[in-house]
């Protein structure tokens, strides 16, 4: 029996409207119906944040909203952060940094990143260490990510001098 | 796996939620933050087959302060407001300390005051802190709203007072009076995981630096948090000295507290936690009493 509903919300900047039963979460409905897999599940409990994405400017996990929730919310994932000629400064650490080894859990750490370094410019290392707490990597190692977070705050901080 | 099907209402005014518990009662689950119940019915522990989502009520997100003595929060104010809220800081410094405990980022932009309370986890920090600071809730139904004191609430493992007619609707809690000192410490296996033990300690000093009163409460070493009354009793007029601390530390954790054995930790290791973390938090309380 389908029980679906119409969702109209805005995704990466696009007005979207979409179909989901209630009962599919967030990130079935970003993954399966939107087709944007940028967003992994990992434990589907909250526990690894491999779903992690922003409702309006607020990061969170995907796994644990329901798809139909995000009526007139304004979501990012991790497939809206770079334009089409380049990488977000985040993603760019990342690369330079050498913070992946199998991505499964990069795109997570990323859209957190960004959502940490909106809120704080300067994160000490304690601070970005706690604040990723909620973010899993099974095979990089916490110091390279926290190496790339570093070069992200940098980078991005140095685009915003450069604009003055 | 994925959750089971469900009805789903999202009403838009407290009113039309409590008409429609009225109407479920038991049936209906109400989806605060959804950051327990969802990962519940993920795994099919929970299959509930009306979901009432409260999350269009701007009416119960707010923290407000009308008197002077106590400090209200909505049950829908999200566990981040509340860590970022400056007079929560300042005034029940207790509750600003044990946000930051409280799981990841993710989930306290998520996860709400009333549902961490609701839920009762015996791990779960906020039912700790509303005894310790003696709070009220506020539930409600179509036949109105009454307060159950917070140590009335916690029935045991995921039990309250909230009869299935009823929506916790708010949170009373007085703030801190002068020369009161403050401590929250857990121990667990990583940050934001929930703790194996914790402690909230609240006491309050005359001019003298004798004890006023005290509070001692458990976080996870029963089945609900757990207030250690007789040990508390023992600083009630007295200075605390080192050694007064020690027994009031051996009392509360060999007689008062009541852990159950788990996957993590056996019973005398928590007893060892329990020992520990009340010597360091009346340290520490103790410290900010005087200093305050
Ligand atoms: C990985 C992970 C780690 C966590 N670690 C911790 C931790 O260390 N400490 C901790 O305290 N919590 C922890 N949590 C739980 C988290 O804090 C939850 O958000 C919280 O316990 C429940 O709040 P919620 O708003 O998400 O409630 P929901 O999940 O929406 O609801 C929980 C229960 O309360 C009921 N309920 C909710 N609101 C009301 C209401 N207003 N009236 C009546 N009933 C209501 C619901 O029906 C449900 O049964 C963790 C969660 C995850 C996923
Ligand atoms: S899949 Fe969402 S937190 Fe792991
Ligand atoms: S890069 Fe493989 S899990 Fe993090």
């Amino acid at each position: 029996m389908s029980n679906k509903r119409v969702v109209s919300s805005t995704i990466n900047g696009q007005q979207v409207e979409f179909l989901t039963e209630p009962q599919q979460s967030l990130l079935e409905c970003l993954r399966d119906t939107l087709g944007l897999t940028g967003s992994k599940e990992g434990c589907n409990d909250g526990n690894c944040g491999a779903c992690s994405v922003l409702i309006n400017n607020r990061l969170v996990n995907a796994c644990l909203m329901l798809g139909i929730e995000i009526e007139g919310k304004d979501v990012v994932t991790v497939e809206g952060l770079a334009d089409v000629h380049e990488l977000h400064p985040v993603q760019e650490a990342f690369v330079l940094e050498d913070g992946l080894q199998c991505g499964y859990c990069t795109p997570g750490f990323i859209v957190a990143t960004k959502a940490l370094l909106d809120k704080n410019a300067n994160p000490t290392e304690d601070e970005i260490r706690f604040w990723l707490a909620g973010n899993l990597c099974r095979c990089t190692g916490y110091d390279k990510i926290v190496r790339s977070v570093r070069l992200a705050s940098q980078l991005m901080n140095d685009a915003k001098e450069g604009l003055q | 796996m994925k959750p089971a099907s469900f009805k789903y209402y999202a009403p838009e005014s407290l009113e039309e939620a409590l008409v429609l518990k009225a109407q479920y009662g038991d049936e209906a689950r109400i989806l605060a933050g959804g950051q327990s119940l969802i990962p519940a019915m993920n795994f099919r522990i929970m299959q509930p087959t009306v979901l009432l989502d409260l999350n269009l009520l701007a009416e119960l997100s707010y923290t407000s302060s009308k008197d002077s003595a106590v400090l209200h929060i909505g049950a829908m104010t999200r566990l981040s407001e509340v860590e970022d809220d400056p007079l929560i800081a300042d005034r029940v410094a207790l509750l600003h300390e044990s946000l930051p405990y409280i799981a990841h980022p993710q989930i306290r932009n998520r996860g709400t005051v009333g549902g961490n309370i609701a839920h009762a986890d015996p791990a779960a920090e906020l039912p700790v802190i509303a005894l310790a600071t003696d709070s009220r809730f506020r539930v409600q139904s179509t036949n109105g709203s009454r307060w159950i004191n917070s140590d009335d609430f916690f029935r045991g493992y995921f039990e309250t007072a909230i009869e299935p007619n009823e929506i916790l609707v708010e949170l009373e809690v007085p703030f801190h009076v002068t020369n009161t000192g403050w401590a929250f410490l857990e121990v667990s296996r990583r940050s934001g995981d929930y703790a194996m033990a914790g402690i909230a300690v609240l006491i309050t000093l005359d001019r003298d630096y004798i004890c006023r009163q005290a509070r001692l409460v458990y976080l996870n070493l029963s089945d609900a948090p757990l207030e250690a009354k007789q040990s508390a009793d023992m600083l009630v007029g007295e200075t605390l000295s080192d050694e007064l601390i020690e027994q009031v530390a051996n009392k509360a954790s060999e007689e008062e507290i009541m852990p159950m054995e788990s996957l993590h930790a056996t019973v005398n290791y928590q007893r060892h936690l329990a020992c520990i973390l009340t010597k360091r938090a009346l340290e520490l309380a103790y410290g900010r009493a005087k200093e305050t």
